[in-house]
C-alpha cells in the first residue's frame, strides 16, 4: 500500500514537471523556426537578434525537458514494472519509436543549430530548426499514443495474462489520440505564444527594443490567437467524445450524480462526496445535454447509474474516482481558455488600432498571463489522469495491479526524495537563468558572453 | 533467424552505440577538471562534445524503448530490480545534462566551479555503474520463478561486478582522453595524450583481472564466441596504447572504439540467449524467449527499426563530419 502511494506521487510529480517543460518546447521552437525564416527570407538582422534572444529561452528550458523527459522512459520499469509486463507489448512500441523517430532528430539537428551558426549555410542553418520544432511534435505524438491505450485501449487482445498488439495502425489511430494530440500540442502553443506576448509585453512597458518587440508580440499574437481558438474547439469535441468513451470521467468532471434529459450544466456546486450529492448547485438547464451532444436533448447517465454499471462489468469496487477535485480542475481549465481567448482578443484590438504601447495596463496584465496556460496544462492533465482513478488501463487492469512488487517502500522513498531534491534545485536555476536572460533583453543575448570571459581564481576543487 | 534474436542483436547494437559515442562523453567529462587548468580551457574541453552528448545520450534511451517494446520482462525486471542503481545513474545523467547547457550562462566563478564540479561527478558515476550493471547481468543476480528481482541494492555490489565497474571507467577515461586529443590542439591536446597514455596503462590490468575473475564467476568462456571477442577487446586495448604511445591519436581512438565494441559484443554473445542470469536457479533466467513481445509486435517493430536506425547513423555521422575540426579558442561560441 505504501508502495502504492509513493509510486503515485512521485509519478505524479515527476511528470508533471517534465510537463513544466514540454509545452513551451513544443511552441516555442515553432515560433523561433518561424523568426529565423523570416531573417532568412528578408535578410534584415532584426530578426536574426530576434531569433538568437528567443532561441535562448528556448535553449534553457529545452535543457530542462531533456533532462527531466530520461527519467521518465525508466521510470515505468522501476515503479511500475507489473503494468509494464502487462502492456509492454503494446506501450513499448510508441516508447522506442518516438526515440527513435523524434528524439534522435531533435537531439542531433539542435546540437547543429546551436553550434552551427557559422558553419552551415543560412538555409541549412534554418532547416535545422525547422526539423527540431517537428521533431518535437513528433514525439508528443509518440508518447500521447502511448498514454491514449491507457485511456482507451485498442487494437489489442487478451493474451498469455497480459495484453498483446493485434493492430498497430488502430493503435495509432485510437479515436482518443486524434483529439488528444491536436489538444496537447495546440495547448504548446498557446503556452508559448503567450509566454512570447509576455516577455514581449514586459520590454514595451520598458521601452526596450520597441521594434523588436512589438514584432515579436506580433507574431507571437497570431499564432497563440489561432491556437486557443483550436485548443477550446478541440477540447469541446473531446469531452464529447469521452462522454461515449469514459463517461464516468465526464460525469465526475460534472459532478452529475443522476442520470438526466436534458441535463443541465453545473457552474458551480458544493459537493459531498461522502453522501454522493451536491448540497448547493448553480446550474445552467440543458447545457451539459448540449456539450455532450451539441443538441439540448439527450440522456447523460449520472455517477449512480455508472457506478452500478461498473460493479456488473468488473465486479465489487468503487468506480467512482475524485469527483471535488476533477470538477475544479476542469473548471479551471476552462476559465483558462476562456481568459485566454478574451486577452488574445483584446490584444488584437489595441494591435489593430496601433495603441498597444500606451496600454500600460494591458501589457502588465499580459505579462501576469504567462502562468495561466502552464495551470490550464496541469489541471488538464490531472482531469485526464486521475479521472481514469482506479484504473492504469481503462477497464484492463487497476493502478494497484500495476505497481512493482519487487521495490520495497524504502527505496521508493528515497528515490522520491532525490529526485524532489534534485528538481527543485533545478527549478531555481532555471528560474535565476529564464529570469536574467528575460530582463538582459536581444543585445546582450547575441554578444558572445563567453568569449573574453577568462575567470580568475575559478579552479575546480578550491 | 527468428525477430527475438534480431532484436536480441539490435539491443546490444545500441548498447554498442550507447557505450562508443557516450563512452568519450563519460570520459571527457571526468578528465575535465584534471585537463581544465583555467576556465577557458575547460570551455574548450566541454565544446568538443557539446553538439552531441545529448544525441548519444538517445542511443541510451532508444535502447531504454527498444527493450521495453520487444522484451518487456527484461525491461521490467532489470529496472525495478536494479532500482537504486539506476535511480543513482539517473540522478548523474540528469545535473551532467544540465550541466553542460547551463555552465556558461553565468560568469560568476561559484556558478561555474559547481556545474564543473556536477559534470564530473555525474561522469564519474555513470562510467563506474554500466560496468557493474553489465556485469551484474552476466554473473546472475537473484531472480525468482515469477521473474522478479529477490536480493537488495548491496547484492549488486560484488568484488567482480565492481572491477567491471572500474573496467567501464578507465576505458571511458582512456576513450576520452584519447577523443581529446584528437579534437583539441596545441598544448591542451599533448596534455590529452599524455593523460591517455598513463591511463591506459591503468586500463590494461584492470581489463586482465576482469578477464581473469569472469572466467571463475561466470560461464561466459563457455561460449567460443565470446570468448574470442574478450580476448580480443583487451588485444585491442592494449594495441591503442602502443599506438597512443606511437603518437597516432586517431588509430589509437580507433583501436579503443573497437575495444569497447568487441568487450560489449562479448557480454552479450556470453548471455545469449539468457538477458538476465538468475543466481537463485538456472531455469529462471530471464531468456529472449521468455521476455519477449509476441510476434506481431517483434515484426512491426523491426521493420520501423530497419528503416530508421540506418537514417539515424547517416545523419548523426553527418553532425561529427559538420564539426570534425580541432576547437581551439579561436572558434569558442556558445
Ligand atoms: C505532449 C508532449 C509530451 C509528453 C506527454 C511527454 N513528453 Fe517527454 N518530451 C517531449 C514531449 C512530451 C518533448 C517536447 O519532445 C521533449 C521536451 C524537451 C525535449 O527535448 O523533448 C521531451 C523530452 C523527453 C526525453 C528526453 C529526450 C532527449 O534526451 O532528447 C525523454 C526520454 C522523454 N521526454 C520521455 C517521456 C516519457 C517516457 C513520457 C511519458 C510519461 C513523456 N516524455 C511525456
Ligand atoms: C506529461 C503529461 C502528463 C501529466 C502532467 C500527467 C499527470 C499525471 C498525474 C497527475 C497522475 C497521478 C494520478 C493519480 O495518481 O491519481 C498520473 C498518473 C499516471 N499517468 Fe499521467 N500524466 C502525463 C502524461 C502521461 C503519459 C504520456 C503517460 C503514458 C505514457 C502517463 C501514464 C501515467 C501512469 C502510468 C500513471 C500512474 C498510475 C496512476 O496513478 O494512474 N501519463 N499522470
Ligand atoms: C476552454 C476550453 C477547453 C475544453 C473544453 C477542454 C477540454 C478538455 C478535456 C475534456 C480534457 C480531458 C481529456 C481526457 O481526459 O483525455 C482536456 C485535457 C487537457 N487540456 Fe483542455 N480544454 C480546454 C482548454 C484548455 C486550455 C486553455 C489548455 C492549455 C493551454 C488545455 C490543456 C489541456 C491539457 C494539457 C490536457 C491533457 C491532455 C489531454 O488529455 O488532451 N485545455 N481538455
Amino acid at each position: 500500500m505504501t508502495e502504492l502511494i509513493l509510486s503515485r506521487l512521485q509519478f505524479a510529480v515527476i511528470t508533471s514537471y517534465h510537463f513544466l517543460f514540454v509545452p513551451l518546447t513544443l511552441g516555442l521552437g515553432v515560433l523561433v523556426a518561424m523568426m529565423e525564416t523570416f531573417y532568412v527570407k528578408t535578410g534584415n538582422e532584426m530578426y536574426k537578434k530576434m531569433t538568437k534572444f528567443w532561441g535562448k529561452l528556448f535553449l534553457i528550458n529545452f535543457a530542462m525537458g531533456v533532462v527531466t523527459g530520461i527519467v521518465q522512459e525508466f521510470q515505468f520499469g522501476m515503479n511500475w514494472s507489473e503494468y509494464s509486463r502487462f502492456v509492454g507489448d503494446i506501450f513499448g512500441a510508441p516508447l522506442a519509436i518516438e526515440a527513435l523517430l523524434a528524439f534522435f532528430l531533435e537531439s542531433t539537428f539542435l546540437g547543429l543549430w546551436v553550434f552551427g551558426w557559422d558553419k552551415l549555410s543560412k538555409k541549412v542553418h534554418l532547416i535545422t530548426i525547422w526539423i527540431v520544432a517537428i521533431a518535437s511534435n513528433l514525439s508528443a505524438f509518440f508518447i500521447l499514443v502511448a498514454n491514449s491505450f491507457m485511456q482507451e485501449p485498442v487494437g489489442y487482445i487478451l493474451r498469455n495474462g497480459r495484453a498483446e498488439m493485434t493492430d498497430f495502425l488502430a493503435l495509432i489511430t485510437n479515436p482518443h489520440v486524434l483529439y488528444q494530440f491536436p489538444h496537447t500540442v495546440l495547448s504548446g502553443f498557446v503556452t508559448a505564444g503567450f509566454f512570447v506576448m509576455g516577455v514581449s509585453a514586459y520590454h514595451l512597458v520598458k521601452k526596450n527594443h520597441l521594434d523588436l518587440f512589438k514584432r515579436s508580440f506580433h507574431i507571437a499574437l497570431i499564432f497563440g490567437l489561432i491556437s486557443i481558438l483550436g485548443v477550446t474547439g478541440v477540447g469541446h469535441l473531446q469531452g464529447m467524445h469521452l462522454v461515449g468513451s469514459q463517461p464516468m470521467k465526464m460525469a465526475a468532471a460534472e459532478a452529475h450524480w443522476e442520470t438526466e434529459n436534458p441535463a443541465g450544466l453545473s457552474l458551480f456546486a458544493s459537493i459531498d462526496e461522502q453522501g454522493q450529492k451536491n448540497n448547493f448547485e448553480i446550474k445552467i438547464p440543458a447545457l451539459l445535454s448540449f456539450l455532450s451532444y451539441n443538441s439540448f436533448t439527450g440522456e447523460v447517465k449520472g455517477i449512480h447509474e455508472l457506478q452500478n454499471k461498473a460493479v456488473q462489468d468488473y465486479g465489487p469496487g468503487n468506480y467512482v474516482p475524485p469527483v471535488t477535485s476533477l470538477f475544479w480542475s476542469f473548471r479551471i481549465m476552462l476559465t483558462a481558455g476562456i481568459w485566454l481567448v478574451l486577452m488574445a482578443m483584446l490584444g488584437l484590438y489595441f494591435f489593430k488600432s496601433k495603441n498597444l504601447e500606451q496600454k500600460t495596463w494591458f501589457l502588465k496584465l499580459m505579462l501576469w498571463t504567462i502562468p495561466v496556460p502552464y495551470i490550464a496544462n496541469i489541471a488538464g492533465w490531472f482531469l485526464a489522469e486521475v479521472g481514469r482513478q482506479p484504473w492504469i488501463v481503462y477497464g484492463l487492469q487497476t493502478v494497484e495491479a500495476g505497481v512493482s512488487t519487487s521495490v520495497p517502500a524504502l527505496y521508493m522513498l528515497i528515490a522520491f526524495l532525490g529526485f524532489l531534491l534534485v528538481y527543485a534545485c533545478l527549478a531555481v536555476v532555471d528560474i535565476y537563468l529564464m529570469a536574467k536572460y528575460i530582463k538582459k533583453g536581444p543585445e546582450e543575448a547575441d554578444r558572445d558572453e563567453h568569449l573574453n570571459s577568462e575567470v580568475k581564481g575559478a579552479s575546480l576543487w578550491t | 533467424m527468428d525477430l527475438n534474436i534480431l532484436w536480441f542483436i539490435l539491443i546490444t547494437v545500441l548498447f554498442i552505440g550507447f557505450f562508443f559515442l557516450e563512452g568519450f562523453d563519460f570520459g571527457v567529462g571526468i578528465l575535465l577538471p584534471f585537463l581544465g587548468k583555467n576556465d577557458q580551457e575547460r570551455r574548450i574541453i566541454i565544446n568538443t562534445i557539446g553538439p552531441h552528448w545529448d544525441g548519444n545520450e538517445v542511443w541510451l534511451l532508444t535502447a531504454g524503448g527498444a527493450m521495453f517494446a520487444a522484451f518487456p520482462n527484461w525491461y521490467s525486471t532489470l529496472f525495478s530490480g536494479f532500482f537504486l542503481a539506476l535511480f543513482l545513474v539517473l540522478v548523474s545523467l540528469i545535473i551532467r545534462g544540465v550541466a553542460f547547457e547551463f555552465r556558461s550562462s553565468d560568469s560568476s566563478p561559484l556558478w561555474r566551479k559547481n556545474w564543473d564540479r556536477a559534470i564530473f561527478i555525474g561522469s564519474f558515476v555513470s562510467a563506474l555503474l554500466w560496468g557493474v550493471a553489465v556485469t551484474n547481468l552476466i554473473r546472475g543476480v537473484p531472480i525468482d520463478a515469477n521473474m522478479q528481482y529477490a536480493g537488495t541494492f548491496f547484492d549488486l555490489l560484488s568484488p567482480y561486478t565492481l572491477v567491471g565497474g572500474l573496467t567501464t571507467l578507465f576505458v571511458f577515461m582512456f576513450h576520452g582522453s584519447l577523443f581529446l586529443s584528437l579534437k583539441t590542439t596545441g598544448e591542451m591536446a599533448e596534455r590529452a595524450s599524455k593523460a591517455a597514455q598513463g591511463i591506459g596503462l591503468i586500463a590494461i590490468p584492470v581489463v586482465l583481472l576482469l578477464a581473469v575473475l569472469t572466467y571463475f564467476q561466470t560461464d561466459l568462456f563457455s561460449s567460443l564466441g565470446a570468448s574470442i571477442t574478450l580476448v580480443s577487446s583487451g588485444a585491442a586495448l592494449i594495441l591503442a596504447l602502443f599506438l597512443i604511445r606511437s603518437r597516432k591519436a586517431g588509430w589509437a581512438f580507433v583501436m579503443n572504439g573497437l575495444t569497447i565494441l568487441l568487450f560489449t559484443v562479448s557480454v552479450f554473445w556470453g548471455l545469449f540467449p539468457r538477458v538476465i542470469v538468475s543466481s537463485l536457479n538456472i531455469n529462471w533466467s530471464l531468456t529472449i524467449y521468455n521476455a519477449s513481445s509476441s510476434p506481431y509486435t517483434l515484426k512491426i517493430m523491426t521493420i520501423i527499426a530497419l528503416i530508421m536506425v540506418p537514417i539515424v547513423l547517416l545523419y548523426q555521422g553527418w553532425t561529427y563530419w559538420v564539426f570534425r575540426k580541432r576547437i581551439t579558442e579561436k572558434n569558442l561560441h556558445y
